[in-house]
C-alpha cells in the first residue's frame, strides 16, 4: 500500500554556527564586527529546532527524515555533526568563503533564498524526498536579524508559524497547529502542510548528544555544496559601518546620611 | 606558665568526655561519642564582658566591624549566621563577631585576646563540613570577610597575592580576565574564602590536575595567637630551600596555630579548550577500567575524573525536577554508576581528537552503557551540575551525615555498600523508602581516591549516629585509609584522628600546637585535642 502523503513528512532544519551563548562578546579591532576567534556552537534557537524535529519524529511517527542544513564556512560542519549526533538523519552544507569575506555570514534574504533552493531541489528529486516542513530558530543570536523564517515562507508561498512554543502535527489530516508566543499571551494558529515554523525558547529543551549517536554521526555523510551548485548568489547588499558597545555603567557612591543624600539629589537635579 | 594553661584547657576538655579520644591503642573499641555531647566549656578561658567589647571597639576603625549581643549592637538572630555551621548541625553560642578590615586590626584583636585569655574561632566563608569554623561555646568569632582585596597579580609568572577573606569565585573570575585559573575549585566557590581554603587544605574538583595547596601555595601571611604578624609571603618564590618550610604547617591547620591573612599562590594558565563528557556504567569495576583507559588516552589534558552512584544521580534529577527545571533527557540507558570526565587543554581540535579516541575505545569495548558529550558551554555547565548538585540535593532531602574518606580506589565503593548493609540491617534504612534514613549516596574523586558518603536522615539523631559512627571509621581504618580526605577534622572528627594517625604523629602535632599557641586560645575544642 502506498503511504499517504502525511506519512512522508521530510523536515528541514537549518542550523547556524554562531558564537557560543556563554562567550563574552568583544568588538573586533576594526570596529566593524565582533571578535570571532572565540568558541562557536550551534545557535541555541536552532538547537531547539533540531530537538523539536526529533521529538516530532518520535511522537508522531509521521516524519521519515530530518535534514540539517548549514550555510557557512568550513567549520559549520561541526554544527552539522552536532545536529546529526542529536538525531538528524542527513546533512547538507552550503560552503561559504572564510571570514573576513562578507559572504562568510550571508544576509537573511540570501539565506532564505539558499534554503528555498534546497527545498526546490528536494521537490525535483521526487515526492518521497520533498521537504514539507521547515523548523528553524526564530533568530540567530549573533546578528539577531530574526527575519529569515518569514522571508522563506514568503518566497515559498507557504504558511508560517513564528515564535512557536508548541507544535502539533496531525498525522492523518496533515493539519499543523502552532502555539505562538505573543506579547502578553499566546496565539494558536492552524495550517496545512507545508509550513515554516520558527522556534521560541519554550518549545523544547534540547537533548545532549549521546556518544553512540556521536559515533554514528561521524559515519554519516555530509553533502557539501557550493552556492553556484544551487544557482544562488550570497554576496551581500549591505555593509556594516560600525559596531559599538553600549555605554559603560558608572559606579555609584555611598552617602553617610540623609542630608548628604538630599544634597546629592539636588546636585543631580532630581529633586 | 603558659604551658600549664594549655595543658589545663586540654585536660578540661578531655577529662569530661565520656570516653577518651580513640587513639591507635583503642582503634577497634566500640566506644562512641555523640555529636551533641560536645566538650564542655573550659574554665581556662575568660568570660567576655561589656568592657571587653568597649576595648575591642577601640581597636577597630569602623563601628560596623564589631557585632555583639553584650552591648546590644546585635541580636542573637544577627549572630546566627556566624554561630551556625553550613549544615545547621553545630550551633555555637558566640556573643561577639569581629570583622577586621586590615591585617593590623587582626593583629591588635589577637593580641588583646591573648593578653586577656579570650578564646577565638577564626572564620572564613563558614562553608566547612566538620564544624570547624563556628564556636563550640562562647568563643569570639574573628571573621575575615572584610579582608577581601586582591593585592597583586603578576601576569608573567601567574603569581597571585590575595587577602584571606577574598571569595574563591570572585578571585577566579578576576584571574579569568588575565587568562589564568585558580588551582582549586569546589562546590562552595561562591561563598568560601581563600584563607579558609588554605587553612583547611581544601581539595576539591581540580586536585587531580593542579595538585594540592601544599604545592601551589608559595607564601602566607599569618597573625600568630599572640598578635605577632608573620610575613611569610616571601617573594613568591617557587624554589626556596632555606630552613623549615613554615607555611606548610599552616596549610590544613584549621585555624588552630595562627590566622592566615594573606596568601601568595601560583596560578596556572587557564585552559582555553574545555570539554566534558558523562558516562553511564554498569558496575564499579567498569568505573575503574574507564579510569585506566581515560588516563592513557587523555594524558595531560585530563582535568577531572568524578564518579557518582545511581542513587546520587537520581537524587539530583529529582531535586532539579522539584526546582522546576525543564526535563532534559540525559541518557538513553541509565546505569548503576556515572562518571564525569573533564579535559582542559590549549587546542580544541587536539583535545577533541584525543577524546574521540577514548570514546571510540570505551564504546567498542562495551565499558560504558551510554554517554553524553557537551556540545557547547551551556551544556558544559549543565553536565557539571549533575555532579556539583549532589551535596545540595542531599541537603534538601534531609539532615545529612557527611563522610569524606580516602581509601585505595579498588576498595572505595565497598565502603558505601557496607554502610548500606549496616543501615538496612539496623532497620533505619529501607530500600523501598519509609526508613528514618532516606538516602545513602556515594560519590567522589576517583583520581584522588576520595570517596564521599552522604547519609540523609529525617533529622540528626543520637541513635542514627551510633549506628554509623565509629563503624564508618573502623571500616576505613581496616583499609588503612583516611577518615578525612579533604574536609579536615574540625569538631566532628577530632576524636577519631586515631583511626588515621599513630600516637607518635599525634604527639608531634600536639607539640606543634603547644609551641604556637601555648595558651590554647585559637579554635579550641577541635582538631588535635
Amino acid at each position: 500500500m502506498i503511504p499517504s502523503r502525511v506519512n512522508l513528512i521530510n523536515v528541514l532544519v537549518p542550523v547556524k554556527r554562531a558564537i557560543d551563548y556563554a562567550v563574552k562578546i568583544r568588538i573586533a579591532k576594526d570596529g566593524k564586527g565582533v571578535d570571532t576567534t572565540v568558541k562557536h556552537s550551534m545557535n541555541p534557537f536552532d538547537e531547539i529546532a533540531v530537538e523539536e524535529a526529533i521529538r516530532l519524529k518520535e511522537r508522531t511517527k509521521a516524519v521519515t527524515s530530518i535534514i540539517a542544513l548549514s550555510i557557512g564556512p568550513a567549520k559549520s560542519v561541526e554544527t552539522l555533526r552536532t545536529a546529526l549526533a542529536m538525531g538528524a538523519d542527513s546533512a547538507v552544507h552550503i560552503v561559504t568563503p572564510e571570514a573576513p569575506s562578507p559572504s562568510s555570514n550571508p544576509e537573511p534574504v540570501n539565506v532564505a533564498a539558499a534554503i528555498k533552493a534546497v527545498i526546490d531541489r528536494s521537490k525535483a528529486a521526487g515526492a518521497d524526498k520533498a521537504i514539507d516542513l521547515v523548523i528553524m530558530g526564530k533568530q540567530a543570536i549573533d546578528d539577531d536579524s530574526g527575519s529569515t523564517g518569514g522571508m522563506l515562507a514568503g518566497m515559498l508561498g507557504w504558511g508560517q508559524g513564528t515564535f512557536a512554543s508548541k507544535l502539533d502535527v496531525d498525522k492523518a489530516s496533515g493539519k499543523v497547529e502552532v502555539t505562538r508566543e505573543i506579547d502578553g499571551g499566546l496565539s494558536r494558529i492552524e495550517s496545512k502542510l507545508p509550513i515554516v515554523v520558527t522556534t521560541d525558547l519554550r518549545l523544547s529543551e534540547p537533548r545532549y548528544a549521546s556518544l553512540p549517536n556521536i559515533m554514528k554521526a561521524k559515519k554519516k555523510k555530509i553533502e557539501s555544496l557550493k552556492p553556484e551548485d544551487l544557482g544562488i548568489d550570497l554576496s551581500p547588499r549591505m555593509s556594516v559601518l560600525s559596531v559599538s558597545e553600549p555605554p559603560k555603567r558608572v559606579g555609584g557612591g555611598k552617602v553617610e546620611n540623609v542630608d548628604e543624600l538630599v544634597q546629592k539629589l539636588k546636585e543631580g537635579g532630581i529633586v | 606558665m603558659q604551658r600549664t594553661s594549655l595543658a589545663l584547657a586540654r585536660r578540661a576538655i578531655r577529662s569530661t568526655r565520656t570516653t577518651p579520644a580513640p587513639i591507635l591503642s583503642t582503634r577497634h573499641s566500640t566506644q562512641i561519642r555523640f555529636a551533641s555531647a560536645l566538650p564542655p566549656r573550659s574554665s581556662a578561658f575568660a568570660q567576655l564582658t561589656e568592657s571587653n567589647i568597649t576595648d575591642l571597639r577601640a581597636l577597630l576603625s569602623a563601628p560596623t566591624s564589631l557585632m555583639s549581643t553584650l552591648d546590644g549592637s546585635a541580636s542573637e538572630d544577627d549572630l546566627r549566621p556566624f554561630n551556625d555551621d553550613w549544615m545547621n548541625k553545630y550551633h555555637g553560642k558566640g556573643q561577639v563577631v569581629v570583622k577586621p578590615k586590615t591585617v593590623e586590626e587582626v593583629s591588635k584583636v589577637m593580641k588583646y585576646c591573648w593578653d586577656k585569655g579570650i578564646a577565638v574561632v577564626p572564620q572564613g566563608g563558614n562553608t566547612g563540613l566538620v564544624g570547624g569554623s563556628t564556636p563550640i561555646h562562647d568563643e569570639l568569632i574573628l571573621n575575615l570577610s572584610n579582608l577581601n582585596s586582591i593585592r597583586s597579580f603578576d601576569t608573567v609568572s601567574g603569581t597571585l597575592t590575595v587577602d584571606a577573606g577574598a571569595i574563591l569565585e570572585t578571585v577566579d573570575n578576576e584571574l579569568a580576565s588575565h587568562g589564568h585559573i585558580f588551582p582549586l575549585d569546589l562546590g562552595a566557590k561562591g561563598s568560601c574564602q581563600i584563607g579558609g581554603n588554605v587553612a583547611t587544605n581544601a581539595g576539591g574538583l581540580r586536585l587531580l590536575r593542579y595538585g594540592s595547596l601544599h604545592g601551589s601555595v608559595l607564601g602566607l601571611e599569618v597573625v600568630l595567637p599572640d598578635g605577632t604578624i608573620w610575613d611569610g609571603l616571601g617573594g613568591g618564590l617557587r624554589k626556596d630551600n632555606t630552613g623549615f618550610d613554615m607555611k606548610q604547617l599552616f596549610i590544613g591547620s584549621e585555624g588552630t596555630i595562627g590566622i592566615i591573612t594573606g596568601i601568595t599562590i601560583l596560578t596556572p594558565k587557564r585552559p582555553s579548550a574545555m570539554n566534558v563528557a558523562v558516562f553511564s556504567l554498569p558496575s564499579y569495576e567498569a568505573v575503574q577500567k574507564v579510569y585506566t583507559e581515560t588516563k592513557s588516552h587523555l594524558g595531560e589534558i585530563l582535568s577531572a575524573f568524578e564518579f557518582f552512584d545511581k542513587q546520587a544521580y537520581d537524587l539530583v534529577r529529582r531535586h532539579q525536577k522539584e526546582g522546576g527545571e525543564a526535563d532534559r533527557k540525559v541518557f538513553e540507558t541509565e546505569g548503576e554508576f556515572y562518571v564525569l570526565v573533564e579535559t582542559g587543554g590549549s587546542k580544541q581540535e587536539h583535545d577533541e581528537e584525543k577524546l574521540q579516541g577514548l570514546l571510540e575505545n570505551l564504546m567498542e569495548n562495551d565499558l560504558i552503557l551510554d554517554g553524553v558529550l557537551a556540545q557547547d558551554t551551556t551544556q558544559y555547565h549543565s553536565l557539571w551540575k549533575l555532579r556539583e548538585l549532589i551535596p545540595e540535593s542531599a541537603g534538601k532531602s534531609g539532615s545529612v551525615y557527611k563522610y569524606d574518606l580516602s581509601v585505595p580506589v579498588p576498595k572505595m565503593y565497598s565502603l558505601v555498600e557496607k554502610m548500606r548493609a549496616r543501615l538496612s540491617e539496623s532497620g533505619l534504612f529501607k530500600e523501598e523508602g519509609g526508613g528514618r534514613i532516606r538516602e545513602i549516596v556515594g560519590y567522589g574523586h576517583i583520581g584522588d581516591g576520595n570517596l564521599h558518603i552522604n547519609i540523609c536522615a529525617d533529622k540528626y539523631d543520637a541513635e542514627i549516629e551510633k549506628v554509623i559512627e565509629p563503624y564508618v571509621y573502623e571500616i576505613v581504618a581496616a583499609e588503612r585509609g583516611s577518615i578525612s580526605a579533604e574536609h579536615g577534622l574540625g569538631v566532628m572528627k577530632a576524636p577519631y584522628i586515631g583511626y588515621s594517625k599513630d600516637q607518635t604523629s599525634i604527639d608531634l602535632m600536639r607539640r606543634v600546637k603547644q609551641m604556637f599557641d601555648p595558651k590554647g586560645i585559637l579554635n579550641p575544642y577541635k582538631f588535635i585535642l
